[in-house]
């Protein structure tokens, strides 16, 4: 190593040494603390995760600066998305869809993108050699069934309806049925949006769970809420009241292909310990991806 | 739950601002952070709250309180004040054009519920006497079509459409082209729902509008919606300018702070609101509800508007300089006892005070019926004795019981209460001349 070079290294040590330094300082003293946790804070309230949750996660990590933990202001930033990341992540695999049937519910409030996300589910599946047949349990919103039929003829799996107005509970146990016989891989159930205020719609809804678990004893159910990522803090009270009912097991977090951040899945997760299981990202048939946490986290501070 | 510590904490800080007779910037710093609080927990954006704030504490800091408030209160009554202004006056109303028909476009994001939100609104335009016509532009989404025409065949509405193989701009043509003919004074135009950075579908929005000139274009906005409104609001407001919004599903338990980043940050009206799956479920939109509904403190706003609506200030003010001088007579008594009734049941207006509950009322237990025979008894008293009840003698109070229907024991209660109150009011007056806090002016004696 020549002399410049060297120096140059010597030199840049010092230098690192140096803003590390003048940072831990500023730290302890608060100043990049301060407004760091402030742009921190507001990165996570414009991406809908919600107050009380962002006090929670923003109060931890001051917590862990006070005590020394974090040293570099730089390291704050980062050390949060590690955080998110591990609170956004599962330990199992996915879905347990093992038994023949197995059975996914789709429940949701009204317009959220659940008779479309169960169109590219079908496909997802269909694509990984599952047999699967689809259940217009939405019998009450005008064309409901019409509109499940077109996504069951674009991806060409079987459907299984009733006349509209007609009761939800019973579309179901002839699909159940219709399943069975036909050894079908996975049965998915659409159901009417609901907001989860109204009392008899989530009765109507536990009827429904009540048939499924009734009629397939033993079978690997996933009940799936269908959040819409432009809803804000009321996607928690719908995943609360929603689990009550039917026994939420995923999210599918849809219209990530819009402006908003869908940050609230944050606050579900952290109260309710609901995991995300997909995402939905446009209209169209492969619009739909598993979640990765990651690149989740990575999107809500881009 | 957040929101339940929001509103304890609140009424914890009502509690300890007092006393003051200007609201300080202390008082106005501790509030706003709750007022902050509230506001982003029922899903107002961040930059729509701190632009309200800001504002709201410049008119707040140096104000005089209200003689029946706390300053915390009187904070609380100026941000109710400046959300309801915000929120803009009711005009749940429709610009019809003078030469029909008149045409509205419903415009907004998938699932927002534009489709329902057409249906019910051409279910209300009837009901006024006009003749509608809903038009199907939506051709993308699977069995949107169809789902316009079911709700037109339950509404007996004519539905207008050409399959979904025809271009909407050329749909809503014809559309307008067939009102002409066939008699319809009003157009409904209902779209697709598409995303705000849709630039294609944006331009097809534009195109239809530039082509049929709306009278009325709709935006449809979920009220459960978050931080993400303001983009989607301002984005179509650019695009089209929009004329108003229909607020959906109000009758889900949000906040529905959305629906002030949307006013806020377009500066349109908020014409309807959608509060059920039923085509009836259509209402004119209020913004004084809506605003108590965003802050989430309705009781507390209830009880200030009560003390103030009753509350005669100058008389307030007679009444200190009269307890100040020692002058307080039965008169004075009579009247604050009058403004109390008129207040509505003191239990209520009790109940509705911050850090109230249900175990401290009972324990109150405010006897109505016993401040009924007080009134009574001075009503009975001559005007020289209720000035001067010094000389209110034996004959005297047999007289007033009498009088007021009511027993001696009773008129001797009455005096003795009106005594200790004078002596109570000595000792607050005292208090204030030495200026010691926890005195500023006379409140109801509860
Ligand atoms: N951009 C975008 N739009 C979506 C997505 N998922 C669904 N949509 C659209 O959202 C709208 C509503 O979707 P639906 O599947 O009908 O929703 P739903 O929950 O079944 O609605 P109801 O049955 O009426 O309660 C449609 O226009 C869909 O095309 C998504 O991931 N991105
Ligand atoms: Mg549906």
């Amino acid at each position: 190593m020549g002399f410049f070079e060297k120096l140059k290294n010597g030199l840049a040590k010092t230098r690192k040494g140096i803003t590390e330094k003048i940072e831990q300082v500023l730290v302890s003293f608060g100043k990049i603390d301060d407004e760091l946790f402030d742009e921190l804070e507001e990165i996570l309230i414009a991406a809908d995760v919600g107050i009380g949750t962002t006090m929670k996660i923003t109060d931890n990590l001051r917590k862990k600066v006070r005590e020394g933990k974090i040293t570099n202001a730089s390291e704050i930033k980062n050390l949060l998305k590690e955080e998110l990341t591990r609170l956004m992540e599962t330990e199992d695999s996915g879905l347990k869809l093992d038994t023949v049937p197995s059975v996914i519910l789709i429940v949701g409030v009204n317009g959220v993108g659940k008779t479309t996300s169960i169109g590219k589910l079908a496909n997802y599946y269909k694509n990984m050699g599952k047999k699967v047949i689809l259940a217009a349990g939405d019998t009450f919103r005008a064309a409901a069934i019409d509109q499940l039929r077109i996504w069951a003829n674009r991806v060409g799996v079987e459907m299984i309806s009733h006349s509209e107005g007609s009761d939800p509970a019973a579309v179901i146990f002839d699909a159940v049925q219709a399943a069975k016989a036909r050894r079908a891989n996975l049965l998915i159930c659409d159901t009417a949006g609901r907001l989860h205020t109204k009392k008899n719609l989530m009765e109507e809804l536990k009827k429904i769970y009540r048939v499924i678990e009734k009629e397939l004893p033993g079978a690997d159910v996933e009940t799936l809420l269908v959040l819409d990522a432009t809803t804000g803090q009321n996607a928690v009270a719908q995943a609360r009241t929603f689990s009550e009912s039917t026994n939420v097991s995923g999210i599918i977090l849809t219209k990530l292909d819009g402006t908003a951040k869908g940050g609230i899945v944050i606050a579900v997760k952290s109260e309710l310990d609901i995991p995300v299981r997909f995402i939905g990202i446009g209209e169209s048939i492969d619009d739909l991806q598993p979640f990765d946490p990651r690149e989740f986290i990575e999107a809500l501070f881009s | 739950m957040v929101f339940e510590g929001l509103s304890s904490k609140l009424q914890e800080t009502l509690k300890k601002i007092r006393g003051a007779g200007r609201v300080t910037e202390k008082d106005v710093k501790e509030m706003m952070r709750e007022v902050r609080l509230a506001l982003l927990e029922a899903d107002v954006n961040f930059k729509v709250v701190k632009d309200f704030i800001n504002r709201v504490s410049e008119r707040c800091v140096g104000q005089e309180v209200l003689e029946s408030l706390t300053p915390g209160q009187q904070v609380i009554k100026i941000v109710n004040e400046e959300l309801i202004e915000l929120m803009g006056g009711t005009q749940s109303r429709i610009n019809f054009s003078p030469r029909p028909p008149t045409i509205i476009m419903m415009v907004g994001l998938q699932g927002s519920g534009k489709t329902t939100a057409s249906g019910k609104l051409a279910n209300l335009l009837r009901k006024q006497g006009k003749r509608p016509l809903l038009v199907a532009c939506d051709v993308y989404r699977p069995a949107a079509i169809k789902q316009l025409e079911v709700l037109g065949s339950q509404l007996n509405v004519p539905v207008f459409s050409m399959g979904d193989k025809i271009s909407p701009v050329d749909i809503a043509k014809a559309a307008i082209e067939h009102a002409g003919t066939g008699g319809f004074d009003t157009v409904i135009i209902d779209t697709a729902g598409r995303l705000h950075i849709d630039e294609e579908l944006m331009d097809e929005l534009y195109n239809i509008k530039n082509a049929v000139k709306p009278h009325e274009i709709l935006l449809v906005v979920d009220a459960m919606t978050g931080q993400d409104a303001v983009n989607v609001a301002e984005s179509f407001n650019e695009k089209l300018g929009i004329d108003g919004i229909v607020l959906t599903k109000l009758d889900s338990d949000t906040r529905g702070g959305a629906a002030l980043s949307v006013r806020a940050i377009t500066g349109k009206p908020i014409k309807f609101a959608g509060t059920g799956e039923k085509l009836n479920d259509l209402e004119p939109f209020f913004p004084d509800r809506m605003a108590s509904r965003i802050l989430g403190m309705g009781d507390v706003l209830s009880l200030i508007e009560k003390a103030q609506e009753s509350f005669d200030e100058k008389k307030a003010l007679e009444l200190e300089r009269k307890m100040r001088s020692q002058q307080f007579n039965f008169n004075d008594y009579l009247e604050q006892l009058e403004q109390l009734k008129s207040m509505g049941p003191l239990d209520k207006i009790l109940g509705m005070l911050p850090g109230m509950n249900d175990k401290m009322l009972k324990s109150i237990s405010v006897d109505e019926k016993k401040l009924a025979r007080t009134e009574a008894i001075i009503k009975s008293m001559t005007k020289k004795e209720r000035l001067d009840p010094s000389i209110i003698n034996a004959s005297r109070r047999r007289r007033i019981a009498a009088g007021s229907g009511t027993s001696i024991q009773e008129v001797n209660r009455v005096l003795r209460d009106f005594e200790e109150m004078k002596k109570m009011m000595k000792m607050f007056s005292d208090m204030g001349k030495r200026g010691k806090k926890g005195f500023g002016r006379f409140r109801m004696p509860f």
